[in-house]
């Protein structure tokens, strides 16, 4: 069974997001920060990363960063799950080794959609 | 809607544009048809059913049968089709037209999301050399003003279209998204009922009609795919549904939906 990490402080998001990617045969872990992230990262890498922009803390372009330094940090499929909406920020994320990137709000169909997209599904 | 204004609606799309419109589905009636009874300035829906049926004046009968025809779609759906597209289709064409433009239709565009992917796909990976005449079309004038704009909220551009390619040939406009000019410049808009006489339209090297097929009922399906089989150029192809038949025609392997006319005086390979 392919997993998936969820990155958010939202604990509803977090929520949603499980509930979505469980219906789309995942196992799922939740983060509540970067920190948390990275250290689960650390123990078990996923095969793909839900990951939220702003968060208290370090910010999910941070933790991306880090992640894509990490033994094997290049290989989960990271997709920004965020409010940013912005073109910038957009291709900001790619740069920084985005493999998709959600605006929210999002439904089931934009994150299978994405999901596929990134080659995750 | 009373059940006699519902058979009305119905019995108007499918003699005009051969929509199938179950009278059954009141909420779907009542949803598409309620915003066009305050654009044309009635009370509401019962007064402009009442005026519909005594006066039957054509413009108000367009805007109901425009209404109800389907709109959904998404950017690249069914992506194995536009795979065949690029990888196939395109460069076949390219090679048989020498330096000709090709001629390309997607007919029954919708809010344009298809002609805009097909835009989108040729202007990453055209094969050189290859210039192009691209028209889109569809029942409804409005919706082809939408297509038009190039205009796109959030959850369109997050269906189907990769964040590469939303940063590449997007802009943000306030909280919608603006397709790049020089994607939109690619397109030509007409508005054309598929089921009228499309010879004056000419021949096509390419048609795309994936939309709508499953809203038509099954003489008007027949007569819109005949239709658009008698516009193509020799050689030339039209891409349908997954799963959809084309007569008269050979589809290609790999059930993508495409399908390629047969050249005079030459056998088609499958």
């Amino acid at each position: 069974m392919k997993t998936c990490l969820v990155v958010d402080d939202s604990r509803v998001i977090r929520k949603v997001a499980r509930r979505i990617l469980e219906d789309l045969g995942f196992a799922v872990a939740e983060a509540a920060d970067g920190a948390d992230a990275l250290a689960w990262c650390a123990t078990a890498m996923p095969d793909a990363i839900l990951l939220d922009w702003n968060m208290p803390g370090m910010n999910g372009l941070e933790v991306l960063r880090r992640l894509r330094l990490e033994p094997g940090g290049a290989a989960p499929k990271v997709l920004f799950c965020t409010i940013e909406n912005e073109i910038d920020r957009i291709r900001e994320a790619l740069t920084y080794g985005a493999d998709e990137y959600i605006m929210k709000p999002f439904d089931g169909d934009i994150v299978a959609g994405k999901l596929a997209m990134a080659g995750a599904l | 809607m009373t059940p006699g204004q519902r058979v009305l609606v119905a019995g108007l799309c499918a003699d005009r544009a051969g929509l199938r419109v179950d009278p059954e589905k009141a909420y779907l009636l009542e949803n598409r048809l309620g915003p066009v009874a305050r654009r044309e300035g009635f009370s509401g829906l019962d007064d402009m059913l009442q005026t519909l049926r005594d006066r039957g004046d054509e413009r108000l009968v367009w805007a109901v049968v425009e209404a109800m025809s389907p709109a959904e779609t998404t950017f690249f759906r069914d992506p194995q089709t536009f795979d065949a597209v690029a990888a196939e289709v395109l460069e076949d064409l390219a090679r048989r037209r020498g330096g000709q433009p090709l001629r390309v239709w997607v007919a029954a565009c919708g809010a344009g999301q298809e002609v805009h992917s097909l835009a989108m796909l040729l202007e990453e990976r055209a094969p050189a050399g290859l210039t192009l005449d691209l028209c889109a079309s569809d029942l409804s004038e409005r919706r082809l003003e939408k297509a038009r704009s190039g205009i796109y909220s959030q959850f369109e551009v997050q269906r189907g279209l990769s964040a590469r390619r939303l940063v590449r040939h997007f802009e943000k406009q306030d909280d919608n998204f603006v397709l790049s000019q020089r994607i939109r410049q690619m397109v030509r808009w007409r508005r054309v009922n598929l089921l009228e006489d499309l010879t004056p339209f000419g021949e096509f090297d390419l048609i795309v009609y994936r939309n709508v097929v499953g809203a038509m009922l099954e003489t008007a399906r027949g007569q819109v795919l005949g239709n658009l089989t008698g516009a193509l150029a020799d050689g030339g192809y039209l891409v349908t549904g997954l799963g959809d038949a084309a007569p008269g025609l050979t589809a290609l392997p790999g059930s993508n939906g495409v399908h390629r006319a047969g050249t005079a005086g030459r056998a088609v390979a499958a």
